[in-house]
């Protein structure tokens, strides 16, 4: 377990190393943007290792409620809390791009609108998480109910008019990305990909060993009522 | 430049508080798991 931790961990230093390589000094510099445009080599992994946390959070809500285990419970949670890691590198990393570019930070558009609702939504599910222990349930239906911003924010730009530059698959004629720059995203891609395994990895290894704590305390406090008073 | 690498400073901030928490919160539990072996010892 520990060796195996150690060689991922070395792969997704490796990974991140030579991603960022790939974005600062491979990938050619865009015509318009100039260097700026770099950014999109971590905001867009960032983007969807993002919407892939919060899909590994849906799944496992839904199966926590069918059987109620408490791995499913554990690995829900470990999903929505490093998605919003995810999720608030997009949101940091997005106004940076956007103020050299548009001249402003923010703007209430329908896709970054929604990108916040969805953070929000997320912080609040990991907030009833904190506060209410006992209310695993009512959190995993405002999980499966809070994922359907997820469509939504990834569909906004193709179904809105929005100041959000068009999307870079399947955006029609005119978008998409130079090879050398699809190659820095792909690196990146994979780079980020691996370090959201890791940590929901450990963040699951983190809440069942809590979870196993909780069982042993509650397991000695009953040892200690029933053993006889002298 | 400057909002370039102030990107990659953010990104690298978010990520190393979260996995400096996460440090935190494994330490805080082994902690935890001595004092209840210790408890049961007695």
């Amino acid at each position: 377990m520990r060796l195996n931790l150690l060689i991922f961990s070395f792969v997704t230093v490796l990974l991140l190393g030579y991603g960022f390589c790939q974005a600062m000094y491979i990938a050619p510099t865009e015509q318009t943007m100039g260097d700026v445009q770099r950014i999109f080599y971590y905001h867009l992994p960032s983007a969807w290792i993002c919407f892939a946390m919060f899909m590994v959070n849906f799944f496992a809500s839904i199966w926590y409620l069918i059987r109620r285990t408490a791995g499913a419970d554990a690995l829900a949670q470990s999903a929505a809390e490093v998605g919003v890691v995810f999720c608030s590198v997009v949101l940091v990393s997005g106004p940076l791009w956007a103020k050299p570019i548009w001249g402003i930070w923010w703007t209430w558009d329908v896709r970054l609108t929604s990108t916040l609702v969805l953070w929000l939504i997320y912080v609040s599910y990991l907030i009833l998480r904190r506060y209410s222990p006992d209310g695993t349930v009512e959190a995993a239906v405002l999980a499966i109910f809070g994922f359907l911003d997820v469509p939504l924010v990834y569909m906004a730009i193709r179904w809105f008019r929005t100041q959000h530059p068009q999307p870079v698959i399947g955006g029609g004629r005119g978008s998409g990305l130079d090879h050398h720059m699809w190659i820095a995203v792909l690196w990146n891609l994979a780079a980020f990909l691996a370090l959201g395994i890791l940590l929901i990895w450990q963040r699951y290894r983190l809440a069942m060993q809590e979870k196993k704590l909780e069982a042993a305390h509650a397991e000695k406090a009953i040892s200690m009522e029933a053993r006889p008073a002298r | 430049m400057k909002f370039l690498y102030a990107a990659y400073a953010a990104t690298w901030l978010i990520h190393g508080s979260y996995i400096l928490y996460l440090f935190s919160r494994f330490r805080r539990l082994r902690e935890e798991e001595r004092e209840l072996d210790q408890s049961s010892a007695k």
